[in-house]
């Protein structure tokens, strides 16, 4: 694979943790022996087989430990995407009920947007309840849209685009006293903010691995006990019959060492990230005009900012950063290349012309100060450049 | 333009432009490579063949070469997203045109809007220097007269400057055509030496956002998605004096020199040679009423020369397909209005459509037809 850019001896830096991290040394450390060696299929009797499972085993302990569960609480998926299909899928489909309703917000994530609009197609009713310009959910609003046949109702922890992060503890609360079933995407919050099951009332929790440093392929559901699961997915009884499927052992070895590393580092880390963020926020605001942080006045993770350029479309934005250098993302991952603006930004009453003119910056391991700075040098530049009215090139034979 | 500055490449995925990419990169030019997205091709599901969607302009085919040929050139590739501008400014205007009874040429709509209009403002934006396509044209400056020009391409079967007639001279200056002097077996050889994979890769020859060419059936499924109420367009079709010869489905069917699709037996060809839209009406006749000397151009551009203010004589253009014919134009008090006077009567001069005018294989500019 060549080196792409014109100049590949462009250096580059990555600030765009929130879609993806890159795995750190420290889970390459673990993750290429047990790759290499642990190969066994975890359901064999055999000594190959049992090596495997005490990995798997001795990993699904430490991502407990990690979020403040029992191990019998975790069961490993695929990912993110998936852990939110099988919480909200599972979830109410093994709920008996004739009639059945869902409440979750508008600003979710598209795996919990598209699993709700599967469960409509299958008879489900669900209420998308709206945010605020500061893109906080309210929980009295939640309160508001429940009804008596409501079976579930899911409300992310920590918001991608906007690292807004809701109040699910109240929400929880309120869900809890009113038996409804509460599943809580965490997919952003392991790592930036507080995550301990054992005080958090939630009873479904997403986790994703390839947001703390660990490979992409691996993720957890946390389904508190007694919480009925309908599997998605059909096959074998893996994972107490919740989810079928040879384990990725390696890669649920990487992700709990990640796990440990980012729930251990948690206060120091989001202390580092915070500072280098808001620098981040405060010198792009100093020097570029006409900027506009989203959700800028809600409490937030450490490591998010999603600011409007006025009058800058926010695509032009991310390549000219990507030409010096610099990886960051306007709308969210899973939409590159869409027509429609941000369905997050929108629903926090953003104009479409602004939701365009959006760019997220999220921080992480590796993001230093001098990264800070030349950044916002890039940022300053790349406005500038693009606001300029018209091309006002000199001609030159 | 700067030696060492960068070039955007707007690249389709097609040959032309995978072999300009490769030139320049291959003559030591900083380049980016661009898609433009244009058109969603998914959006009318009921124009969209059952083999999938092929062989035009941004299709996620289209996307894949070009990104597949931007890799092996190890360049930067980015997919730039204009669907909204493309529809406010081309498949809006087509529409209404064809409705009002005009043949429209949206290629050159989308090069005076898009291509070198909010794309070259894109370049800009990023740090480009200017842009390079894969059109056939050339463009040079000539010192005596202080103006970027456009000539025809080398390539006279090929040659595209039919639709380029819009272009600035602020907007050429900033443009390369590398392929102006080539013909198009040299071009496919050039992709093929640098090996890439689209060098035996077919040219589209439709309008990119019209499956099949079938535009009167895009118009239709376009007023179906946009749930906009369609007034009654079927009516009469009539000859010069009046009467009645049969019936029609909608004007939009139909452009000046069309035989197809009348319906109707007569003892010699019958062809369309006006469509009068406020009254749904398809006039035809015989072949000779096409034929005229005389017509009038409007919103002209003045390209490799400056707006004249006295009559000058040139060869225009009425079609892509034409033959350029020698004329007579009589510039107006304003220049953007021409009378083109032909020295031979012309086949089927259609409103809608460009009249470009030619000094040999200079373009001197053009404009749309009334």
């Amino acid at each position: 694979m060549s080196l792409r850019g014109c100049g590949s001896l462009v250096q580059r830096f990555y600030f765009d943790h929130n879609a993806t991290t890159p795995v750190t040394d420290e889970v390459l450390k673990v993750l290429i022996p047990t790759l290499a060696g642990v190969y066994g299929n975890g359901s064999s009797i055999h000594y190959f087989g049992q090596v495997a499972k005490q990995h798997m085993e001795m990993a699904r302990r430490s991502v407990a430990t990690a979020v403040g569960a029992d191990p019998r609480e975790i069961v490993f998926v695929s990912g993110g995407t998936e852990a939110d299909n099988l919480a909200i899928l599972g979830s109410v489909r093994a709920n008996p009920a004739a009639r059945k309703h869902v409440v979750t917000t508008s600003i979710e994530h598209v795996a919990v947007l598209q699993a709700c609009a599967q469960l409509e197609r299958e008879g489900v009713e669900v209420t998308y309840v709206p945010v605020g310009t500061d893109g906080l959910v309210d929980p009295d609003d939640i309160r508001l849209a429940l009804r008596p046949e409501t079976v579930l109702v899911s409300v992310m922890h920590v918001n991608n685009e906007t690292g807004v992060v809701q109040p699910v503890a109240r929400i929880g609360a309120l869900a809890r006293e009113l038996g409804v079933t509460f599943h809580v995407d965490g997919v952003q919050a392991l790592g930036k903010v507080e995550v301990n099951l054992s005080t958090l009332p939630a009873d479904l929790y997403s986790l994703s691995g390839h947001k703390v440093n660990a490979p992409k392929g691996v993720g957890a559901l946390f389904a508190r006990r007694g919480t009925r699961l309908a599997p998605v997915l059909h096959g074998g009884h893996h994972e107490r019959d919740r989810r079928p499927g040879t384990e990725n052992v390696p890669g649920v070895v990487a992700f709990a060492h990640a796990a440990e590393w980012a729930v251990a580092n948690l206060d120091d880390e989001a202390e580092r990230i915070r500072e280098l963020r808001d620098l981040l926020e405060e010198g792009i605001r100093e020097r570029v005009p006409a900027v506009i942080v989203n959700g800028g006045t809600s409490p937030r993770s450490p490591n998010t900012t999603n600011i409007c350029f006025e009058a800058i479309e926010g695509e032009a934005m991310v390549i000219s950063l990507d030409l010096k250098g610099f990886a960051v993302s306007s709308g969210s991952a899973c939409s590159s290349g869409a027509v429609e603006p941000s369905h997050v930004l929108t629903a926090m009453g953003l104009t479409p012309e602004s939701a365009r003119s959006s760019v997220r910056f999220s921080l992480g391991r590796g993001n230093t100060l001098d990264q800070v700075d030349a950044l916002i040098e890039a940022v300053t530049e790349a406005a500038a450049q693009l606001r300029r009215l018209s091309p006002a090139w000199r001609v030159t034979a | 333009m700067n030696p060492d500055g960068i070039i955007a490449v707007a690249m389709s995925g097609g040959v032309d432009s995978s072999a300009v990419a490769g030139m320049l990169h291959r003559a030591g030019r900083r380049i980016v490579g661009f898609t433009m997205q244009l058109w969603n091709q998914r959006r009318l599901p009921e124009l969209v063949p059952e083999s999938g969607v092929t062989g035009r302009c941004c299709s996620i085919e289209d996307v894949y070469d070009a990104r597949h040929v931007a890799e092996l050139l190890g360049i930067a590739y980015y997919v730039v997203n204009f669907e909204r501008r493309f529809e406010e400014r081309v498949v809006r205007p087509f529409v209404d045109e064809y409705l009002a009874g005009r043949t429209p040429i949206p290629c050159t709509l989308c090069n005076n809007s898009l291509k070198f209009d909010e794309f070259l403002e894109r370049a800009a934006g990023i740090g480009a220097d200017g842009m390079a396509t894969g059109h056939y044209a050339r463009v040079g400056f000539d010192e005596a007269t202080g103006r970027w020009q456009l000539r025809r391409a080398v390539d006279e079967v090929r040659d595209q400057t039919y639709f380029l007639f819009g272009l600035t001279q602020a907007q050429l200056a900033r443009t390369l055509f590398p392929l102006g002097g080539m013909r198009k077996p040299q071009v496919r050889e050039v992709a093929r030496s640098l090996g890439l994979p689209v060098a035996e890769k077919p040219d589209s020859q439709e309008i990119c956002f019209v499956p099949n060419g079938d535009y009167a059936a895009f118009i239709d499924a376009y007023f179906r998605e946009r749930g906009m109420a369609r007034e009654r367009t079927w009516g009469e079709i009539v000859d010069a004096g009046g009467r009645v010869l049969g019936e029609h489905e909608g004007v939009h069917h139909f452009t000046i020199g069309q035989r197809r699709g009348l319906g109707i037996a007569a003892g010699e060809p019958l062809y369309v040679i006006a469509t009068v839209p406020a009254e749904q009406r398809v006039v035809v006749g015989r072949n000779d009423d096409l034929l005229r000397c005389h017509l009038r151009v409007s919103g002209v551009n003045w390209v490799s020369v400056a707006p004249p203010s006295e009559p000058l004589r040139a060869q225009v253009k009425i079609r892509n397909k034409h033959a350029a014919a020698a004329a007579l134009l009589t510039p107006g008090s304003d220049p953007r209005g021409v009378e083109v006077h032909f020295d031979e009567p012309q086949r089927a001069v259609t409103p809608g459509q460009a009249a470009v005018f030619y000094d040999g294989d200079l373009v001197l500019g053009g404009g749309w037809i009334e």
